[in-house]
């Protein structure tokens, strides 16, 4: 969206106002080349380091000597049992209030006022204080301990409100036409909701569940005092669990010459994240969007 | 609203309910946890205290409190000029399609996890800073790195505050003959400060709860930081170190340590909320 | 079979239309016309209870539907949907295929057998001319339609459920001249088996269509009917001023 159109200059007889320019332009471009530069720098370093120790044996094999050998499998395996468990906790949650909150579209109700004040509240709490939530309420007072279990319904409290916020989004893009001819056929609400608003909604809210995902990814405060630090294959929910990212800080902050693993599991986890960040993108697209609606949003 | 109607609106609000009471459960549990510390060793000592040694019943939370502040404010001085101009370049100065790749490449940056940023400031960046002296791992550090982690919250928010902007604002200031910086600053900036503070704030909020990244690249231990190239300890990073061992009087006080991070945040949070409630009638 | 007593309708407060007292014949045509903002979209949505879904909207007057009262004659506005269809101006088709646009309704009212459903799908396609076009691409997504026959498609939808009336908002202004003659054609064929109020800026059209017309002004900001009656006494024997101009294209 670039204003392509706009003079760089009105007059080219104005030299101070044009040297300004050149200096005003010369920083915006500095700063943006800064910001970029950074980014493939970061993800060329892991690139770099993590790429070679990938392999297939890497991604499934046991955890070996604290992780300074073997591979990352019950790690894997303990991931994604975690975010399971979350996305069936948070997606009727999420969507059940996105679906209350969007009764009446444009018109804030003091239950809706509320209830999203509250949600921002919840999007803004930091996560170890999740962690912290997590630890004395799911681990100790309902007794679930150290386990996949306990980490899910933490993080679940994590990904609710960008989870709502999306919903939200998804169905309130739905062109109100859609809705006004379900009306015009005497279709109730609730038909309306499953059987066209919900239907017409289902890429963006898709695309919301799966950033969701990348957020749960990358959570790692939230879970060492929930879901634990354990490496062995879990074999039930209320086993304890290492995820990914946990995985990273444990070798390069506690395990001594854990840096290269740490690497190759930073490796995976990044193109797991490029992966989902494509998905939500295709997505969205799919759904009509042009761009990520969901702006600003905290870890 | 018709009668078959009704279990649809019961089941979501009650829904709808659930998940504005978790806000509430989650500060009642801290409340609740950090009650003994509270009870038993009063505000003051948090700030008196002659030190933080837990295992001898010291509790002086400032030098960490400061060592937070430190962090937070440093990272959005460096996140706020570089978010913005990322946010101007975007809309002003780049050709539409690397305006396309640099949203894209913010939205990447925006997703990295914090203990690869972690890791990535551990193994590259603490060496390079560690030449002006000590071993790397200090505020310094930490901050730069937690300034790149919240770049994309001020980028991303203040993209779609300029984007609000009227078009017809830039256009008459075109034709009246300015230059593009003299738009950028003195019609689209000013036009979009709403937007692009509450930017900052909630980036700040974010640097605030940030953990595992600071906890990587801080250095660690609790004294009143002199430079910027002291060793510190956040708040967070505290409760992260120490939760795992600590015993009853002592996990109290990390409790209440969450608890003041978590005050904090929320006030900034409603008040941001409000003030954009204001100004944009909504999202 | 349709009417209304002094029907007012206001949004937040500000009247829109007021007093609007007239009835729509069995199975004849009643053309609205008048200029923009007189409160004919407003008027229509009031008939089949769509103003329900406007915050803001409310609606006094009495409505009746062969001379009962629309609260006694249907117990909820699903059934009273059922009996009174709209057409929008913009076809609103859904984003599925051609058959389960048509069909969505139907199961939703209770009809679930399968032959019934290709039944009536094939018999309404063919009442609005579409089943040669179509019938080929059923499961094809609807959208993909001209405009011409997806507002045909909306009005075979309409017309599965077995209306006795069909409220269309300017049913062709959105259309180009080709699909609009089509649409009116439609129309036509219609007459005598339906009760049809049709909202209309084509003078020419009301003419042709309608069998009684009602004309909209406003007075005061606030739209009122000035005039109604057979569509040629009114069209060459009116005496009231603004009528005769506006209908002459004078005005308007």
């Amino acid at each position: 969206m670039a204003d392509d159109n706009l003079p760089a200059s009105a007059t080219n007889n104005d030299r101070p106002s044009e040297r300004a320019e050149f200096i005003a332009a010369a920083a915006v471009w500095m700063a943006a080349m800064l910001v970029i530069g950074t980014l493939v720098w970061i993800l060329t370093d892991i690139a770099v380091r993590g790429l070679s120790e990938i392999d297939f044996a890497f991604l499934t094999d046991e955890v070996r000597d604290a992780g300074r050998a073997g591979g990352i499998g019950p790690i894997l395996l303990s991931t994604a049992l975690i975010l399971l468990v979350t996305l069936a906790i948070a997606i009727p949650l999420a969507l059940g209030t996105a679906i209350a909150l969007t009764e009446r579209i444009g018109q804030e109700t003091c239950f809706s006022r509320n209830v999203r004040r509250c949600l921002d509240v919840l999007a803004g709490v930091p996560s170890i204080v999740f962690g912290l939530f997590g630890n004395a309420f799911f681990a100790i007072t309902l007794g679930l301990g150290y386990s996949i279990l306990t980490g899910a319904l933490t993080l679940a409290c994590m990904v609710l409100p960008i989870l709502i916020r999306t919903s939200e989004q998804a169905i309130t893009a739905v062109p109100n036409e859609y809705r006004f001819a379900a009306a015009s056929l005497g279709l109730g609400r609730t038909a309306t909701l499953f059987r066209v608003v919900l239907p017409a909604a289902a890429a963006a809210l898709m695309a919301g569940v799966v950033l969701s995902i990348g957020r749960a990814l990358a959570e790692t405060a939230a879970l060492i005092f929930t879901s634990g630090y354990v490496t062995r294959t879990p074999e039930s929910l209320l086993d304890s669990g290492r995820s990914l990212s946990v995985h990273i800080y444990d070798l390069a902050m506690n395990v001594p010459n854990g840096g290269s693993q740490a690497y190759a599991t930073a490796c995976v986890l990044v193109m797991l994240l490029l992966a989902i960040n494509a998905t939500t993108a295709f997505l969205l697209r799919v759904a009509g969007f042009s761009r990520r609606p969901a702006m600003g949003t905290q870890r | 609203m018709l009668r078959n109607d009704l279990p649809l609106k019961i089941v979501t609000r009650t829904l709808a309910i659930l998940s504005a009471a978790i806000v509430l459960l989650v500060f009642g549990f801290l409340v609740r946890e950090s009650q003994p510390a509270l009870s038993q060793l009063g505000f003051t000592r948090f700030f008196t205290d002659a030190s933080w040694h837990p295992l001898s019943g010291q509790f002086n939370l400032t030098p960490m409190i400061v060592a937070t502040l430190l962090t937070s404010v440093g990272a959005i001085v460096l996140a706020a000029p570089l978010g913005i101009a990322s946010a101007v370049f975007v809309h002003f100065y780049a050709p539409s399609s690397l305006a396309i790749w640099h949203r894209r490449f913010i939205e990447l940056l925006a997703g990295i996890p914090s203990v690869v940023f972690g890791l990535w400031g551990l193994v590259v960046l603490a060496p390079i800073i560690a030449q002006l002296g000590g071993s790397g791992q200090n505020l310094l550090t930490a901050t730069i790195v937690l300034g790149l982690m919240v770049l994309p919250t001020v980028a991303m928010l203040s993209d779609t505050a300029i984007g609000w902007v009227p078009q017809d604002w830039v256009h008459g200031a075109a034709a009246l003959g300015m230059q593009r910086w003299a738009i950028v600053g003195k019609v689209v900036l000013p036009g979009a400060r709403r937007g692009i503070a509450a930017g900052v704030m909630l980036a700040l909020t974010r640097a605030m709860g940030e953990t595992m990244a600071v906890l990587m690249l801080a250095g660690n231990i609790v004294e009143m930081p002199t430079s910027l190239l002291s060793p510190g300890r956040t708040l967070n990073a505290n409760i992260a170190l120490e939760l795992g061992y600590a015993s009853a009087s002592h996990r109290s006080v990390l409790f209440v340590s969450g608890l003041i991070l978590m005050l904090v945040v929320s006030v900034i949070v409603i008040g941001v909320s409000r003030w954009e409630g204001r100004s944009n009638g909504g999202r | 079979m349709i009417s209304t007593e002094d029907l007012s309708i206001s949004y937040n407060g500000n009247t829109v239309l007021r007093n609007v007292t007239i009835e729509a014949m069995p199975g004849k045509v009643l053309a609205l016309v008048g200029p923009s903002g007189c409160g004919k979209t407003s008027f229509l949505a009031a008939l089949n209870r769509m103003t329900d879904l406007i915050p803001g909207a409310h609606v006094s007057g009495r409505i009746k539907f062969t001379g009962q009262d629309i609260g006694d004659a249907f117990g909820s506005s699903v059934e009273l949907r059922r009996q009174v269809g709209m057409i929008f101006q913009k076809p609103n088709p859904f984003a599925m295929s051609i058959r389960r646009n048509i069909e969505l309704a139907l199961r939703e009212h209770g009809q679930r057998n399968a032959d019934s459903l290709r039944q009536i799908t094939e018999t309404v396609l063919r009442d609005v001319g579409l089943w040669d076009e179509v019938k080929h691409r059923l499961n094809q997504s609807a959208l993909e339609l001209s405009g011409g026959q997806q507002q045909r498609l909306c009005i075979a939808r309409a017309l599965a459920l077995k209306p006795q009336v069909l409220l269309m908002d300017e049913p062709c202004s959105a259309l180009d001249p080709i699909a609009a003659e089509r649409v009116e054609q439609l129309i036509q064929s219609m007459r005598g088996s339906y009760t049809m109020i049709i909202v209309t800026h084509n003078l020419a059209q009301a003419r042709r269509l309608a069998d009684h017309v009602g004309v909209f002004w406003t007075r005061d900001g606030v739209g009122e009917i000035i005039e109604h009656g057979e569509t040629e006494k009114l069209f060459t024997q009116s005496t009231h001023e603004t009528v005769t101009s506006y209908l002459a294209g004078r005005r308007g």
